[in-house]
């Protein structure tokens, strides 16, 4: 039985001495080939007596067993060595760049307005959008502002020529976004004309506005956010509550100071400017103007089709430009408008 | 709004700092937007009287001045002022001075001790006059502080008035504010008629009682127009911001800061008979004081005698009627003009005046009396002369009124969400001066004739909002009924588009919606753009009618800082004429998205060959941004655009946008370099998704088959693909391009158009017969209706 002991170590290490399938098929051939060692014990075993064959017999298989598996180990670890060996060759440099299109992004201001209209839907305000040439009753008169107001010079208005080359005073570039105050106002009230009592009226509207001004802080054409919530029951204090939590929001700083003081727009009243003052950074404890509200004036509310003794309203304008560059601490105005992809590519 | 804190104070001064001062002021709504000292820090310089001057032994430009400063021994000091004379006063730094700039230290010069420097104005930090020293008051009291005998510890505060608060327009008006914020009292004003020495007068007649309905007009005679105006006088002035000119303008002007009157003297020698407010004969012209000749507008009063016009009522006097150095005899007008007549009258002209300003928001209708007799008291106390009678014109009935106004308690709380008590409510309006009447529901409030801006309920709850502060009113979270907002899933928001665009490497931008009038010729070949009537500049002239533009600009701008590759988009509104728009009749102003790509079609990467975009790659980005519509490209020609790389957008046959290279010219006009690809789009198009519609999915094995198409090269493919689509029956699942071919083994004339051909049923497996069948129906469709053959 000793040579069977043999037999198999000599297999194992035959084995495990080939490097290559081809080469241990060769070896499996000298074992278990139809002229193998183990082969030709197999055979031998006619030629012994019956009594011993059968132990000699189990004998055999047994280190038969035994080089089969060795044999079945190899071939998994030859197997195993070629798949590393093939993995090795088709290795990536995985800190080469990814290729393809990379991702553009959002101008900066539109980012805070997605973000304006994210909160303020978040309290059930919907986004409402009117024309930028504007009639003059919407801009003006339905907004408590007739002719010769002094208010009207605080806007410097862009004009239209008419096709007969004299100007058309009738309409203008809007000069704030107030005008779809009233365009809000009279599309609700006119849908819910046969209502007992209208449902609120929360809207904010963004867009574009235009005044004739032009330096590092003005530009011709600027943003505006516009936000109006009419109702039964709604004060000054909702309105001081829903701003300064909008700004805490929108900066994101719960500690930053926010204050309202007197001021004075046709179409609102009491009005208000509203100041915020940062508690870190470089411009902190200054106050600065961030936007002005106030109650809807009566006739405005009047003009808009709502009854001011059975409703009330806020509304307020502020400057996503402005709120844009102090959260960014972007210094200059003019860069939102040039169109600089070395600035713009900075917004994602 | 400028004033001098220390005249404020001298009407009204409660106990608090400057600081306190401007900060309630500001919080009332009287916003302090400059808040400045009027002398610069310096200390130890007090009012010094030259006794003696002597010549310096050393240097001949120098002198030893013997100089009382109010001590025991008169103190040494070597002055280098061409102006020091003996008996002068004159400022002192004393030795430990802190000066600006400088400390005095006790010192020699040229071998003389000098115990202190004698100032002049530069030296103080006052003024650039460093002509020689400052002369001070022949009563000024040697020894006393300079800051203190010169009030130079006073500020200069400059309130941004907002323009309904015109009652704050004076010294007088901010005072009477103060006092109802801080319960400090009000000084007495008092201002004694000045009794008529003669009896000239001028008949006053008021032509236009409508714009004007008061004019108090007062002769003066013999007064001397060279007096000089006193100290205390001049420095009220220009702390508030209006240069002292002489004794008579200064005194007109001293009495419209100090109470908010607006006075006008005329030479009385220059004036013909009566005085008339009236309006302007038909061009009618008048030289005004600023040298600026006006022809008024029809409505615009003018102050005239019997024979010409002498001023533009409440705007600005004229040149001939004015007052001189030579003037002896003086016509003082006080008059109110309504704010109605006045609005917008200089405006119109091109300038603003200190009257105007001040009517148009108002003028207390009841001042005028009291202005003359206060500017005639100052002219006669300072100049002498003798006063004649005040002749009033007064048309009541043009008079503003003063209706009472009703204030709800009830209606107060509901607006401003506090109740207040009622006594702390009346307390607020008699402060600001209001009469109040308690009544059933609250108030009945009747406001002063200063007050222009209280005409209904809500001008009464803003007051005492205003006067109990808004601090003091609590910021609430707002309290709705909740409802869920509408999130309909056929409209998507403009800001999910941005961001889909984005996602495409496309950056956004904002460019101006008024441009040069020639990128509208160019890109929009649009000679009758929406013009400004004030343009800020030249090229931002007219209203785009097309974001190519701005797009094309916002390309080369890039360009010009080396950027090769520029993707940018941007969403706006187009501006044009067209009768009958909406909402704005005569114009339409649709919101388009238009984008821009140049350059490489990729940013240079590694493995993958560089090569410009082009029209196909753009295409891609149109398509995606609809899907999942199915767009339809119809050749189509645009001024902006390349005539055979160009299309018009359709979906579903409606025009929704264009796409193209940019035209050759313009890239060689605006210096670009090689060609963008740019596209325009409708944004209401663009944010219309389709409802999906559900197919049933099939379990039975699709077949495919590719068929190659032989046709004649300008054979364009969508009618091609249509037909074999409308051509096929209902197994064929999809028809799609996969290869265009053209070169060997075709002729010139030739290209092959390759498709993939999906069959699939839901019923049951397709047999090879059938879907050979098919094929074959396919080609003979092309080739009968396209001149298309099967590709060898």
């Amino acid at each position: 039985m000793d040579n069977l002991d043999q037999l198999v170590a000599s297999a194992t290490a035959d084995f495990a001495a080939a490097t290559e399938p081809a080469r241990l098929e060769d070896a499996k051939a000298r074992y278990l080939g139809k002229d193998g060692s183990l082969t030709a014990l197999l055979k031998g075993l006619g030629k012994l007596p019956a009594e011993e064959r059968k132990t000699a017999g189990a004998a055999i298989n047994i280190a038969k067993e035994h080089i089969e598996s060795a044999l079945t180990a190899r071939r998994e670890a030859l197997k195993n060595a070629q798949l590393e060996a093939q993995l090795a060759t088709e290795a990536l440099d995985v800190t080469l760049p990814g290729r393809g299109l990379p991702c553009g992004g959002l101008h900066p201001v539109s980012i805070s307005l997605a973000r304006i209209e994210q909160l303020f839907r978040s309290i059930g305000f919907e986004v409402a959008d009117g024309p930028e040439i504007e009639t003059d009753w919407h801009n003006f008169t339905a907004l408590n502002t007739p002719e010769n107001h002094p208010a009207r010079s605080m806007h410097d208005t862009f004009y239209l020529l008419g096709e007969d080359g004299k100007v058309h005073d009738d309409v203008l570039l809007r000069t704030h976004t107030s005008p779809v105050q009233i365009r809000a106002m009279l599309a609700h009230t006119e849908r819910h004309r046969d209502a007992e009592t209208m449902p609120e009226l929360r809207v904010i509207c963004p867009g574009r506005v235009y005044r004739v001004d032009s330096d590092a802080t003005h530009s011709p054409m600027f943003h505006q956010v516009e936000g109006l919530w009419v109702g039964e029951k709604v004060s000054f204090a909702d309105l001081k509550g829903v701003v300064a939590d909008f700004l805490r929001r929108f900066f994101e700083s719960d500690d930053m100071k926010v204050r309202f003081r007197p001021s004075f727009f046709p179409f609102t009243e009491p009005s208000a400017e509203i100041d915020v003052a940062f508690m870190g950074g470089a411009l902190e404890g200054r106050w600065l103007e961030i936007a002005g509200c106030g109650m809807v004036h009566p006739n405005v509310l009047r003009f808009g089709g709502f009854d001011p003794e059975k409703y009330t309203g806020f509304a307020f304008g502020m400057g996503p430009d402005r709120l844009t560059m102090l959260r960014y601490g972007i210094n200059d105005l003019r860069l939102f408008f040039e169109g600089d992809l070395r600035f713009l590519a900075q917004f994602k | 709004m400028q004033f001098s804190e220390s005249w404020l104070r001298s009407l009204c001064n409660p106990a608090l700092s400057n600081e306190e001062l401007c900060h309630l002021l500001t919080m009332a709504g009287l916003e302090v937007e400059e808040n400045e000292p009027v002398a610069p820090e310096f200390a130890g310089v007090v009012v010094a009287h030259v006794l003696s001057v002597e010549k310096h032994p050393d240097a001949d430009k120098l002198k030893l001045c013997s100089v009382d400063v109010g001590e025991a021994a008169p103190l040494q000091i070597v002055c280098g002022a061409p102006n020091v004379t003996a008996g002068m006063k004159v400022p002192c730094a004393r030795v430990g001075a802190k000066l600006p700039g400088i400390e005095i230290k006790r010192a020699k010069v040229r071998g003389v001790e000098s115990h202190g420097m004698l100032c002049s104005a530069r030296e103080l930090g006052l003024s650039e006059d460093h002509g020689g020293l400052l002369p001070l008051a022949a009563d000024a009291i040697v020894g006393e502080d300079i800051r203190r005998h010169l009030d130079l510890d006073d500020r200069k505060i400059t309130i941004k008035l907002t323009p309904n608060r015109a009652d704050c327009l004076s010294v007088l008006g901010i005072a009477r504010e103060l006092s109802a914020l801080t319960g400090a009292p009000l000084a007495a004003s008092e201002i004694k008629p000045v009794t008529a020495v003669i009896d000239d007068r001028r008949a006053i007649q008021l032509d236009a009682p409508a714009s004007c309905s008061r004019y108090c007009g007062r002769i003066i005679r013999g007064v001397n127009a060279n007096a000089p105006t006193p100290e205390w006088m001049k420095r009220r002035i220009e702390r508030s911001g209006i240069r002292s000119i002489s004794f008579l303008v200064d005194a007109t002007n001293y009495v419209m800061l100090e109470i908010g009157q607006p006075l006008h003297a005329f030479d009385d020698a220059e004036l013909a008979g009566t005085i008339h407010v009236r309006l302007p004969t038909p061009g009618e012209k008048l030289l005004l004081l600023n040298e600026q000749t006006v022809t008024p507008s029809p409505d615009t009063a003018l102050i005239a005698d019997d024979e010409k016009p002498l001023a533009m009522a409440g705007v600005m006097g004229g040149e001939h009627s004015g007052i001189s150095d030579a003037t002896r005899d003086l016509f003082l007008e006080s008059a109110f003009f309504p704010p109605a007549a006045i609005a917008g009258k200089a405006r119109a002209l091109g300038f603003s005046s200190d009257a105007s300003h001040r009517y148009e928001r108002g003028v207390d209708f009841e001042l005028q009396r009291r202005a003359i007799e206060r500017a005639t008291q100052l002219i006669l106390e300072n100049c002498g002369g003798q006063p004649g009678p005040v002749v009033e014109a007064v048309a009541p009935e043009h008079l503003p009124q003063r209706r009472p106004v009703t204030l709800r308690s009830a209606r107060a709380a509901r607006v401003l969400g506090i109740a207040l008590p009622e006594e702390r409510i009346e307390a607020m309006f008699k402060s600001l001066g209001l009469q109040v009447e308690r009544v059933a529901e609250g108030f009945r409030v009747t406001p002063p004739s200063f007050r222009f801006d209280i005409e209904i309920e809500e001008d009464l709850i803003e007051e005492i909002a205003r006067i109990h502060g808004y601090d003091n009113i609590p910021s609430l979270p707002p309290v709705a009924r909740m409802a869920m907002m509408p999130a309909g899933e056929s409209r998507k928001s403009a800001m999910a588009l941005r961001r889909q665009v984005a996602a495409r490497d496309y950056h956004e931008v904002v460019t101006y919606s008024f441009v040069e009038a020639a990128w509208e010729a160019d890109f929009a070949a649009n000679g009758t753009p929406v013009v400004l009537a004030n343009p800020i500049a030249s090229q931002m002239g007219v209203m785009r009618s097309t974001l190519i533009g701005g797009l094309v600009g916002t390309l080369a701008a890039n360009r010009k800082r080396q950027i090769d590759r520029v993707r940018v988009f941007e969403i706006g509104r187009c501006f044009r004429r067209e009768a009958g728009a909406a909402p704005v009749d005569g114009y339409s102003q649709p919101l388009r998205l238009g984008g821009l790509a140049a350059g490489t079609a990729q940013p240079e990467q590694w493995g993958a060959a560089t090569r410009r975009v082009d029209f196909f790659d753009v295409k891609a980005d149109v398509e995606a941004l609809f899907s999942p519509h199915r767009l339809e490209f119809v050749k189509a020609a645009h001024p902006a655009l390349h005539p055979g790389r160009c299309a018009e957008i359709r979906l579903d046959g409606a025009a929704v946008g264009v796409i193209g290279e940019l035209h050759p010219r313009w890239v060689q006009k605006y210096e670009l370099g090689t060609a963008p690809v740019v596209f325009e789009l409708d944004m209401p198009a663009l944010l219309a998704t389709p409802f999906p519609a559900y197919v049933e999915v099939s379990r039975f094995p699709a077949v495919v088959r590719d068929l190659a198409l032989v046709v004649p090269q300008n054979q364009a493919l969508a009618p091609l693909l249509a037909g074999l689509k409308a051509a096929a029956p209902a197994i064929v699942r999809d028809v799609a391009l996969f290869d265009v071919y053209q070169g060997k083994g075709l002729a010139d004339s030739e290209k092959s158009l390759a498709f993939r051909i999906v069959m699939q049923d839901t019923q049951r497996t397709l047999e090879d017969a059938e879907v050979d069948a098919v094929i074959a129906d396919l080609l003979v469709i092309a080739g009968r209706d396209f001149a298309a053959s099967l590709r060898g």
